[in-house]
C-alpha cells in the first residue's frame, strides 16, 4: 500500500494537504466572499424590500421637488382643508398647501441630516474604538467610563439638552447626534479591535517597527470593518428615528421645511376636527422610511455576522 | 467574601458614573448656554436686569462654587429653585416620577410577559412563518417613532372608534381601573418600542438554550418536551433578557418625553421638555439627573439579579 493509490480517493496526509493549498484560494479572495455576500443579500427578501424603500425615498428627497404636481409651499387659501381628491391625492392643509407634494418634498431634510449625523458617529466612533482598544490600560478606563455617563441618558435628553442650550439649528442636530453616536460605535469598534489586536499579524507589524497609528488604521482597521459597516446601517434608523422625534418636538428640523416630524407637530391638533388627513400620510411616510432602513441593516447585519 | 467585593465593585462604578454624570449634567446646564441671565431674559434685554438677573440667581459666582452647592444640595435633597416657577423643584420632579411611574408600569407589566412570549413561540418554531412574523413585525414596531404609532393610535381608537381617551390624565379622584383604562393607549407605543427587543434576546437565548448540549442531553436522557423546555432551556434562555430589560429602561425613559407631550401627561418626560423650552435649568438638570440616577440604578440591579441567578458567572470580572 504506497501513498501513490489513486488521487481523489482517501489519501494519506502529504497530498490532503497540498489539495485544499490549491483550491483554497480560489474561493476565499476578497472578491468572491464579496460576490457571495451580495448574493446571500440579494436573495433576502427583507434586505432587497428595505433597499427599495430607502431608495424610493432617496430618488424623492432629490428629484422630488421636479415630479410633484404643486410647489410644496404654495397656499391656496381658497382649498384649504379638502379631503383626499383625484385634484389633491392626500388632501391640503390648514394653508390650503398640497399634502401629496409636501409629504414627496418633506423627505430631503432628514435625509440630509440622518445621514449625515450618520457619517460624523461612524468617523468619531471609529477612531476613539480604536485607541481604546488598541492603547487599553488607563485611556481605556478613562475614556469608557465617561461614555458609560454619557450613555445612562437617553440620546433624546442628551439631544434636548444641548439643543436648548446652544440653539436650534440642523447643525446642533448632526453634532449632537453624531458624537453621541461616536460613543455607542467606538463602543462596538473597542470590542472588535480587542479581539484584532492580539493577533499574530499584529504581533509581526509591531515587530517590523510599524508606528501604532500605522498598526491601528492599516492593519486592524480593514479587519473590523464588517462590524462598523452593521453599526452604521443601524445607526441610520436610529438617526432618523431622533431626528423625527426631536423635529415632533420642535427642536429639530424647523420651518418653513415640509418636514414630516415638523409637520405631525404643526397639524396634530386637527387631528380631533376629524382632518386626519393632515397628519396620517407624513405618519406613513415617517414610518415606511424607518422601516425600509432597518429591513437593510438587518439585511446587512445577517449576512455579515454569519 | 467575593460577593461582596464584587457588589462593592459594582456600587463604586456605579457611584463614579453618577459623579461624572452630574459634571455632564452641570456642564450642560451651567457652561452650555453661557450668559443664563441673557438665556432667559433674551437678546434684547438691558445688560443691567442680565446681570441684576445672574447675581440674583447666583450664576456670577465661579463654576466650582456653583457646582459644589448645586451637588451637595442635590445629595441633601434639595434640588434648587424653579426659574419659571419661582418655587423648590424637588415636588414638582417627585410627583412627575410618580405619574410617569404608572405609564412606565403599566407599559412593562404587559411587554415583558409578551415579549418573552413573542421570543419564546418563535425560538419553538424558527425558520417557520411564524417565526418571520414575529421577527418582522417586531424589528418594524421598535424602529417606528412613538409619536407616529401614537398619533396612529390616536387616530383609531378616539377619533374613528372613540374607546379610549385623548388625553393620558385622568380625571381628579379617578379610581385604580380608570387611571389604567386613561394610561392604556400611551403605553401602546412605549410597548411597540420594548417588544421588538425582548422579543429578540429571548427569541436569541432560546435559539442558543435549544442548541446546546445539555438540551440535547436532557432530551437523549428521555425527558418529554414539555420538562427540557421548562426545566432545562427556559431558565437559561431568559437570564439575557433580564439584562436588556434593564437597558432598555433607558431608552423608555426618552420615549416618554415624546409619549408624555402626545397624551398631554405630566410625567418626568414632559415635565423636563417644558423646562428645556423655558430655559429652566434648575429644573432641567434636576430631572435629567434623576434620570441619570435611575437608568444607573435600574442596571445595577440587573447586573446583580444576572449574576444571582446564573451561578456560573463569575462575579466581579470586568467585561
Amino acid at each position: 500500500m504506497s501513498a501513490s493509490v489513486t488521487p481523489g480517493t482517501e489519501t494519506p496526509m502529504p497530498a490532503a494537504s497540498e489539495q485544499p493549498a490549491a483550491a483554497v484560494p480560489a474561493l476565499d479572495t476578497p472578491s468572491s466572499i464579496r460576490r457571495d455576500r451580495v448574493k446571500l443579500l440579494l436573495r433576502s427578501p427583507p434586505f432587497v424590500v428595505g433597499v427599495l424603500i430607502l431608495l424610493f425615498w432617496v430618488v424623492m428627497a432629490i428629484f422630488g421637488p421636479l415630479i410633484v404636481p404643486y410647489n410644496a409651499d404654495d397656499t391656496d387659501l381658497l382649498n384649504t382643508l379638502t379631503p383626499p381628491a383625484f385634484d389633491h391625492l392626500f388632501g391640503t392643509d390648514q394653508f390650503g398647501r398640497d399634502i401629496f407634494s409636501r409629504v414627496i418634498v418633506g423627505s430631503r431634510d432628514i435625509l440630509i441630516v440622518a445621514p449625515l449625523a450618520t457619517l460624523l458617529g461612524t468617523v468619531v466612533g471609529t477612531i476613539l474604538g480604536l485607541i481604546t482598544g488598541y492603547a487599553r490600560g488607563i485611556t481605556d478606563d478613562i475614556i469608557s467610563r465617561i461614555v458609560d455617563a454619557f450613555l445612562a441618558l437617553p440620546l433624546l435628553i442628551i439631544a434636548m439638552l444641548v439643543i436648548t442650550a446652544l440653539g436650534i439649528s440642523n447643525t446642533t442636530v448632526i453634532v449632537v447626534i453624531g458624537l453621541s453616536f461616536g460613543l455607542i460605535v467606538g463602543r462596538t469598534v473597542r470590542a472588535a479591535v480587542l479581539s484584532e489586536r492580539d493577533l499574530d499579524y499584529i504581533a509581526a507589524a509591531n515587530l517590523r517597527g510599524e508606528k501604532p497609528l500605522y498598526i491601528m488604521f492599516v492593519e486592524i482597521l480593514p479587519n473590523v470593518m464588517p462590524p462598523i459597516l452593521v453599526e452604521t446601517t443601524v445607526r441610520l434608523g436610529y438617526a432618523i428615528f431622533t431626528v423625527a422625534s426631536l423635529s415632533f418636538l420642535g427642536l429639530g428640523i424647523q420651518p418653513p421645511s415640509p418636514d414630516w416630524g415638523l409637520s405631525i407637530s404643526q397639524n396634530y391638533g386637527l387631528i380631533g376636527g376629524g382632518f386626519w388627513w393632515t397628519v396620517l400620510f407624513y405618519a406613513l411616510a415617517i414610518g415606511s422610511l424607518v422601516v425600509g432602513v432597518n429591513l437593510t441593516a438587518e439585511g446587512v447585519q445577517s449576512v455579515l455576522d454569519a | 467574601m467575593r460577593l461582596y467585593r464584587a457588589i462593592l465593585y459594582r456600587l463604586m462604578l456605579a457611584v463614579i458614573t453618577l459623579w461624572l454624570l452630574s459634571v455632564i449634567v452641570f456642564a450642560g446646564c451651567q457652561i452650555l448656554p453661557g450668559d443664563v441671565g441673557r438665556a432667559i431674559l433674551g437678546p434684547f434685554a438691558d445688560a443691567r436686569s442680565v446681570a441684576a438677573l445672574n447675581h440674583q440667581l447666583g450664576v456670577d459666582r465661579p463654576l466650582l462654587v456653583q457646582y459644589w452647592s448645586w451637588i451637595t444640595g442635590m445629595l441633601h435633597g434639595n434640588m434648587g429653585q424653579s426659574y419659571t416657577y419661582r418655587a423648590p423643584v424637588a415636588p414638582f420632579i417627585g410627583h412627575a416620577l410618580l405619574n410617569s411611574l404608572k405609564l412606565a408600569g403599566i407599559a412593562f407589566v404587559l411587554v415583558v410577559p409578551l415579549g418573552i412570549l413573542g421570543g419564546v413561540v418563535a425560538a419553538l418554531r424558527v425558520n417557520t412563518w411564524v417565526d418571520r412574523t414575529i421577527v418582522i413585525a417586531g424589528l418594524s414596531a421598535t424602529v417606528v417613532p412613538e409619536f407616529v404609532s401614537g398619533i396612529v393610535f390616536i387616530m383609531v381608537f378616539s377619533i374613528w372608534l372613540r374607546i379610549f381617551p385623548l388625553t393620558a390624565t385622568p380625571p381628579s379622584h379617578a379610581g385604580f381601573f380608570t387611571t389604567i383604562y386613561y394610561l392604556l393607549m400611551p403605553s401602546i407605543p412605549l410597548f411597540m418600542i420594548l417588544f421588538g427587543y425582548i422579543a429578540r434576546m429571548a427569541r436569541a437565548g432560546m435559539i442558543e438554550a435549544l442548541t446546546s448540549d445539555y438540551t440535547r442531553t436532557a432530551v437523549l436522557k428521555g425527558l418529554t418536551y414539555r420538562q427540557v423546555i421548562w426545566r432545562h432551556v427556559l431558565r437559561n434562555a431568559l437570564l439575557p433578557t433580564i439584562t436588556v430589560i434593564a437597558t432598555q429602561t433607558g431608552y423608555l425613559i426618552g420615549g416618554l418625553v415624546v409619549v408624555e407631550t402626545l397624551f398631554n401627561y405630566h410625567g418626568i418626560g414632559s415635565l423636563i421638555f417644558a423646562a428645556a423650552k423655558a430655559k429652566d435649568f434648575p429644573m432641567l438638570a434636576a430631572g435629567i439627573l434623576v434620570i441619570g440616577v435611575v437608568y444607573v440604578g435600574a442596571n445595577l440591579i440587573a447586573d446583580l439579579l444576572y449574576s444571582a441567578l446564573n451561578p456560573r458567572i463569575s462575579f466581579g470580572g470586568r467585561e
